[in-house]
């Protein structure tokens, strides 16, 4: 019984649809409580679109709108977006192009010693990143990758790809080998196999790998933190912070950074809607 | 034996299948190409997980500070470092706060979410798109929601006290009290904990068949008792993930508290995770830093441990 299983089958369905018409009432208190989790996202917004957010007079409806939170944000914060679009991006590439072919070989060869690199990837989920930092603050100022765009890349990639490789080997793992062994009976080998075959048809762990690695990567503030000192490599999530650490008296240019802060999450999630089973997740969590 | 099945049936008749010798041989280029497609995870783990795991251990051993990065120098100083974090005055705040903070915060997580769970289960009109909107807040970086919260929760002119305000109470002091700020910091933290709770339980709930609930209600068992005799026992082991995954990450956290307090007022919210932050990359005393870092990963991975072992037995089940 697997959580994809869970999560695919509307269980009982009919069985209650003749009751849900008495049902209303449930809809209007799960309102209440959506209500309740989702404010804080409201408040964002809602702030980000007024102009003297901070003073004691936000409004719970920005009844005249302004976009100045969102012209100071990107003025002050638009390239910290931008260093963190790089640096996620080459993170996805850098993660996939570890990731990928590891979880095939975890999944395929299955080797004595593999069991124990599983098992020392399930242990590296609960190392804090804190214990990370401090050892590669000292390792990147020997080499020189402090205040860079790879060593930013490398620490995340580094956070990233354990998870990866779990999550697309969960789905690896189901690919019948007869499919594989067809292909290498026609005289292709493994590496070819592994491109044209395999791949294309985890397409949709690989996608979902590759959200997770983003989003990741994206919210990442601890290495931002630790690992970079000078404005010329200044993620948005440590733009974000630097805000928090004075006394912000205008909280309109703050919300607005949180909110574009938020949008690539949220396109990409839309964009990659259709390839995300939530089920390769569930898979990946047990 | 289904690999040397696989490999056997490969045999493109350059070499005879079935000597010893040969498929020995054709044995071992197949693991090599095994390890060859999982090689390069090996090197980034070890770079990135087990060199800093060591290099830890040995920097919570010396006298680690700015002036090593100059002269490369850094004398050994056998367990002063995790005497110094001992006797620290505010070891115990910061120890007593990660219990807090990570108590509070699973407990609360965990009741919500399965009250959520629970309660979305009972598909009613719109239910599956009130509880895709409730992972809203996950589109969110951590210290953008930290970031939204300080807002909320402004002494002055935060929503939170405005609103209490109708109600004639007094603006409460939620991130500059000691007292409170901690209160406030767990606050948003299981905030933050829910959706993945109720996500999780409620895949949890689902996979319990309708078939044992109608049977339990001939004998009358519903409700609480339904509860207690059908659906906690089937979720037990699902219970076991969510929550130890949820202990190992609420150690991790950072974000919220650097974003919300910055450990403050007076180290109220101070956590080991954050602490070792402070050690390393505020007062610059790195060996101190990874003293705490180490503590810290002992806690984790006795948690971590656990859930091993939970998982462990769920796949043998």
């Amino acid at each position: 019984m697997t959580a994809t299983h869970a999560i695919m089958t509307p269980y009982g369905r009919s069985h209650r649809q003749d009751r849900s018409s008495q049902q209303w009432p449930l809809t209007v208190l799960g309102l209440v409580f959506l209500a309740i989790m989702i404010f804080p996202v409201y408040w964002m917004i809602n702030s980000s679109l007024q102009a003297n957010s901070g003073a004691a007079t936000t409004s719970w409806i920005p009844l005249h709108p302004t976009f100045a939170g969102y012209r100071t944000a990107i003025q002050q914060q638009g390239r910290n977006l931008l260093t963190s679009l790089i640096v996620s991006t080459g993170t996805v590439l850098l993660a996939l192009l570890i990731a990928t072919p590891a979880a095939y070989g975890l999944a395929r060869f299955r080797l004595r010693g593999m069991r124990w690199f599983v098992f020392v990837l399930l242990i590296t989920q609960m190392i804090p990143a804190i214990v990370i930092a401090n050892a590669l603050y000292t390792l990147f100022n020997n080499v020189g990758l402090l205040n860079s765009y790879l060593g930013l890349i490398l620490a995340d990639t580094a956070a990233q790809v354990p998870f990866a490789i779990i999550l697309i080997r969960a789905f690896m793992a189901s690919i019948p080998p007869s499919l594989v062994e067809a292909a290498l009976v026609d005289g292709a080998n493994d590496v070819r196999a592994f491109v044209f075959i395999v791949v294309p048809i985890s397409k949709n762990a690989i996608v979902t790998a590759a959200l997770f690695t983003f989003l990741g990567a994206w919210g990442d503030f601890l290495f931002a933190l630790t690992l970079t000192s000078t404005p010329a490599v200044r993620p948005i999530t440590l733009g974000i912070y630097n805000y928090l650490g004075a006394n912000v008296q205008e909280w309109g240019p703050v919300m607005a950074t949180a909110v574009l802060a938020s949008i690539p999450a949220s396109v990409l999630l839309i964009l990659a809607q259709k390839y995300i089973s939530a089920g390769a997740l569930g898979g990946a969590i047990k | 034996m289904a690999a040397v099945q696989a490999d056997g049936a490969r045999g493109t008749g350059r070499a005879t299948p079935g000597t010893a010798d040969s498929r020995r041989r054709r044995r071992y280029s197949r693991d090599l190409t095994g390890w060859l497609f999982v090689a390069p995870a090996i090197v980034f783990v070890f770079l990135f997980f087990g060199y800093p795991i060591i290099k830890n251990l040995t920097m919570s051993l010396q006298d680690y500070t700015t002036t090593t990065f100059f002269t490369g120098f850094a004398p050994w100083v056998g367990f002063s470092n995790y005497a110094a974090i001992v006797t620290d005055p505010i070891f115990i705040t910061t120890v007593a706060n990660t219990a807090l903070f990570t108590i509070g915060s699973i407990v609360f997580q965990f009741a919500f979410g399965l009250g959520l769970a629970l309660f979305f289960k009972r598909n009613f009109p719109l239910s599956g798109f009130l509880r895709s909107l409730l992972l809203l807040p996950w589109l969110l970086p951590l210290i953008a929601s930290a970031a939204v919260w300080k807002w909320i929760l402004d002494q002055g002119s935060g929503a939170l006290n405005q609103f209490l305000g109708i109600f004639g109470i007094a603006p409460v002091p939620w991130l500059v009290n000691p007292t409170v700020a901690l209160i406030s910091v767990i606050g948003v933290n299981i905030w933050l904990g829910i959706p993945f709770n109720t996500t999780i339980l409620y895949s949890g709930l689902q996979a319990v068949p309708e078939q044992l609930y109608e049977a339990a209600s001939l004998d009358g068992a519903v409700g609480w008792k339904a509860f207690w005799h059908i659906t906690w026992p089937s979720i037990r082991s699902v219970v076991g993930v969510v929550v130890v995954l949820g202990v190992v990450y609420t150690l991790k956290v950072v974000d919220i508290i650097l974003g919300l307090t910055g450990g403050g007022p007076a180290n109220s919210t101070q956590t080991l995770a954050t602490w070792a932050y402070q050690k390393s990359f505020v007062q610059f005393l790195f060996g101190q830093g990874a003293a705490v870092s180490n503590l810290l990963i002992v806690v984790s991975l006795a948690f971590a441990l656990a859930y091993l072992y939970m998982t462990r037995r769920e796949v043998d089940e």
